[in-house]
């Protein structure tokens, strides 16, 4: 203060005595209004801090006059999402899966809430996107273990497959040939490479393939059919096709053919409600595979 | 050179400033200022007609725009100004814009902003003096208070005034009319967002608002009222940017209101014998300071204040005219001309330099831009996504299956169907997802003003792959949708085929 003035010569004004380049900073009051919109602002918070969540105060905090909370408003939304759903998923209740899929409404509903379903249960073992793994059923192609239609994907999901704790899941085992040692190591190197033929890979020899042969229609074609296409009642894979769930190289059919391994699926029947797996089921279909 | 004529005036004035300055040295400068109530004189002339016209032209279209209708078919608003947002479409007469194209309006925000530096560096600030809804309102306000409370001097003697009868009624007159005017400035911008037949049918005949709404015009009655009412040349000068850019978008050749120094200085009271020639012009009446809705002497020179309305000229032309002396001591000039006249030369006005130059070919550059993307605009946008989870899928018979999310917008108001098919591959299949058979090609059938997503998916036997990757390309064929109410010919003309570009994943070779 004890500064002398500077007064700019044009304006009349006092500076401020900050100067850039020669321009200085002249040194107007500000309007009044202005501290009453400062004031205003101030008195704001304070009816804002009265009003809502404000001061923490431990492990709680100072709620608010009108005990506004998120946690709560969250909850409520969830809540509102769920009653605008509630309609589709009745619908989807009570409709056959044939007439949902034929439905647009509900088929984008399900392949949206079907696919939300999968994420949640089923990628785990079958893979983002259904793709699957060695041992876990790629969904997404054209080839069922246990059938493709709406209704056997269903039933899949319902009961699931080799699940002790529901009498209906699908079962089916094939015998260990190496292991019980029902057939020779030679007699499971002739089978294998007539297997490999089957889907028109190379055997390791022409001879061993032949002879691979009647050892087939002998064991292996009651249930994976004398041409090797598998039947679906018995969950008898084809053999014939370019989809392997083990693999189709020679020492991973060799394997299976010796020690098999059975997948097992869990049941989803009573654990997910039924438009959950009726969504699930339409959503798997329409993934490609679907029949 | 604004700086050099600043200071020729001030050379006059400098002592009385200066004196000032100095009683004040004692004192530190105050924090805060009051707002000097400015009680604008009224005025005629050129300015004031041009400014009275600008408002009724203004007013009349705001508040009447979204009344006009425009047919768009059944279903559609057929508002045509109108900016719906729960249905996410901006309609302006025929042209309908989807949020994916706000790059739109964006141009247009471009287009306004280089127009006001256009109009800037040509005419100073006639968007601040006649255009702004600021002044607008202003105006609009100050003539109804004339209208109650009396001119000027009435109206500096009702605010000295105790209060009384007369003033109370008066003053609870004019901040009724204010508030009215507020409520339906509110009211007529909530019109742009909803229809406004049903809004007002709703409103008076139904008692039905929804609080957005409600909330909407209170939100502008209040900023209404506030601003034009009492924050007036405050908004102006302290609140708006606009004044601190203008500095930089006029230059010595722009045309603003000027003050003629050389010819009205020194001034004098009028001369009896109308005898001027050894005096200034000015006669210091002060007409042009009353009159100024800013409450500045616009003989100091152009400054921050001045909004170029122009009332001052004509306030002293009107002086000017009645003292038979030339009009235009302060007019409507350019720094240079005013400087050049000060020397007796005469200087054309300058309209063309490179500063407006540079200008005109922006704001023509934009347009263009803008003519020609809206020119080309499609009706029909297609965005294909392909599956990466898995990139492809084998199947039983070794063919190789990939998928692709299609998205398709229709911006017509018919429907439409497209056939898609695959090209850059032999022997393609497809299907729709849910769908069980894979065929040579797919319909895809889209609502009208509305989006398609379906998922596609494309098969093809492995012995036709070349590679691990095909580059391949989806073509739509818009097909007869079989109209039969003679649309035909004009959907003949909207008939778009698009192809798009994408990759089909196979196993390595």
């Amino acid at each position: 203060m004890a500064e002398e003035k500077k007064i700019d010569p044009i304006a009349g004004v006092e500076t401020t005595g900050h100067e850039w380049d020669g321009i200085a900073e002249l040194n107007n009051p500000l309007p009044r209004w202005w501290l009453w919109v400062f004031y205003a602002c101030i008195a704001y918070s304070i009816g804002y801090m009265v009003v809502y969540p404000s001061i923490p105060l431990g492990d709680t905090y100072f709620s608010g006059t009108v005990g506004y909370s998120d946690r709560i408003n969250v909850a409520k939304e969830i809540a509102a999402a769920k009653d605008a759903k509630k309609e589709y998923l009745d619908r989807i209740e009570t409709s056959s899966l044939e007439a949902i899929r034929n439905d647009a409404d509900l088929l984008s509903f399900s392949v949206v809430g079907g696919g939300a379903a999968f994420k949640e249960n089923c990628v785990p073992c079958h893979g983002g996107g259904g793709v699957g793994g060695p041992g876990y059923p790629n969904l997404i192609d054209d080839d069922w273990l246990w059938g493709g239609d709406l209704e056997a994907i269903h039933e899949t999901i319902v009961h699931g497959i080799r699940w002790d704790q529901d009498e209906d899941s699908r079962y089916s085992e094939m015998s260990a040939f190496g292991t019980d040692e029902l057939l020779e190591p030679a007699q499971i190197t002739e089978v294998t490479d007539y297997v490999l033929t089957l889907s028109g890979q190379e055997p390791t020899s022409a001879a061993s393939a032949k002879a691979g042969a009647t050892i087939f229609a002998d064991n292996c074609a009651s249930c994976h059919a004398v041409d090797g296409s598998g039947d679906r009642e018995q969950g008898a894979p084809a053999l014939n096709d370019q989809v392997w769930l083990y693999g189709s190289d020679f020492d991973s059919v060799r394997a299976q053919i010796h020690r098999p391994q059975h997948g097992v699926m869990p049941a989803w029947g009573g654990r997910l409600d039924e438009a959950t797996i009726k969504m699930l089921t339409v959503y798997v279909h329409a993934q490609g595979g679907g029949e | 050179m604004i700086r050099n004529l600043k200071n020729k005036t001030k050379a006059v004035y400098a002592p009385a400033d200066k004196a000032g300055a100095a009683a004040e040295k004692e004192k530190p400068a105050p924090l805060y200022a009051k707002q000097i109530k400015i009680h604008p004189k009224r005025v005629w002339g050129a300015f004031r007609k041009l400014k009275w016209v600008a408002m009724i032209a203004l007013l009349s279209f705001y508040y009447i725009a979204p009344w006009f209708r425009w047919d768009r078919g059944p279903g559609i608003p057929d508002q045509a100004l109108l900016i719906d947002i729960s249905a996410q479409r901006a309609y302006f007469l025929w042209i309908e814009i989807w949020p994916q194209e706000v790059y739109y309006i964006t141009g247009i925000l471009i287009l306004a902003a280089l127009g006001l530096f256009l109009a800037t560096a040509l005419f100073g600030r006639v968007w601040c003096g006649f255009a702004c809804p600021q002044t607008v309102w202003t105006d609009l306000y100050v003539w109804v208070e004339r209208i109650i409370e009396g001119d000027r001097a009435a109206r500096i003697r009702l605010d000295k005034a105790p209060y009384s009868k007369d003033k109370i009624f008066k003053r609870v007159i004019k901040h009724f009319i204010w508030l009215y005017i507020a409520l339906l400035t509110g009211g007529a911008w909530i019109m742009y967002f909803v229809d406004a037949p049903t809004f007002i049918n709703d409103l008076f005949f139904k008692g039905e608002i929804t609080g957005n709404s409600l909330f909407f015009i209170g939100l502008f009655t209040v900023t209404t009222y506030l601003l034009a009412g009492f924050g007036r040349e405050q908004v102006c000068t302290y609140m708006c940017p606009w004044p601190r850019i203008q500095g930089s978008m006029t230059d010595e050749d722009s045309m603003i209101v000027t003050y003629e120094t050389w010819r009205g200085e020194p001034r004098a009271k009028p001369a009896r014998d109308g005898d001027y020639s050894n005096r200034g012009h000015c006669i210091d009446c002060g007409n042009c300071v009353v009159v100024c809705p800013m409450g500045i002497d616009i003989r100091d020179g152009n400054q921050l204040e001045c909004i170029g309305c122009g009332l001052c000229i004509d306030a002293c032309d009107n002086i000017m005219e009645k003292l038979k002396l030339p009009k235009g001591l302060i007019a409507y000039d350019s720094v240079n001309r005013q400087i050049a006249r000060s020397d007796g030369k005469a200087v054309k006005r300058k309209l063309v330099r490179p500063r407006t130059i540079f200008y005109a070919i922006l704001l023509t550059l934009v347009t263009g831009v803008i003519l020609y993307t809206f020119g080309t605009r499609e009706h029909l946008e297609v965005n294909i996504l392909k599956d990466r989870q898995p990139v492809f899928v084998t199947l039983k018979d070794g063919s190789i299956r990939n998928g692709y999310e299609v998205k398709i917008l229709n911006k017509t108001q018919h429907l439409r169907s497209f056939l898609l098919n695959i090209e850059g591959l032999e022997n393609p299949t497809m299907k729709l997802s849910g769908a069980i058979e894979q065929t040579r090609s797919i319909v895809i059938e889209v609502q009208p003003d509305d989006v398609k997503a379906v998922h596609v998916f494309v098969a093809v036997p492995r012995k036709e792959l070349k590679s691990d990757k095909t580059e391949i390309t989806f073509s739509f064929v818009e097909m007869d949708p079989g109209y039969s109410d003679g649309s035909l010919d004009i959907l003949n003309e909207l008939r778009e085929n698009q192809k798009h570009q994408t990759t089909f994943n196979g196993p390595k070779k």
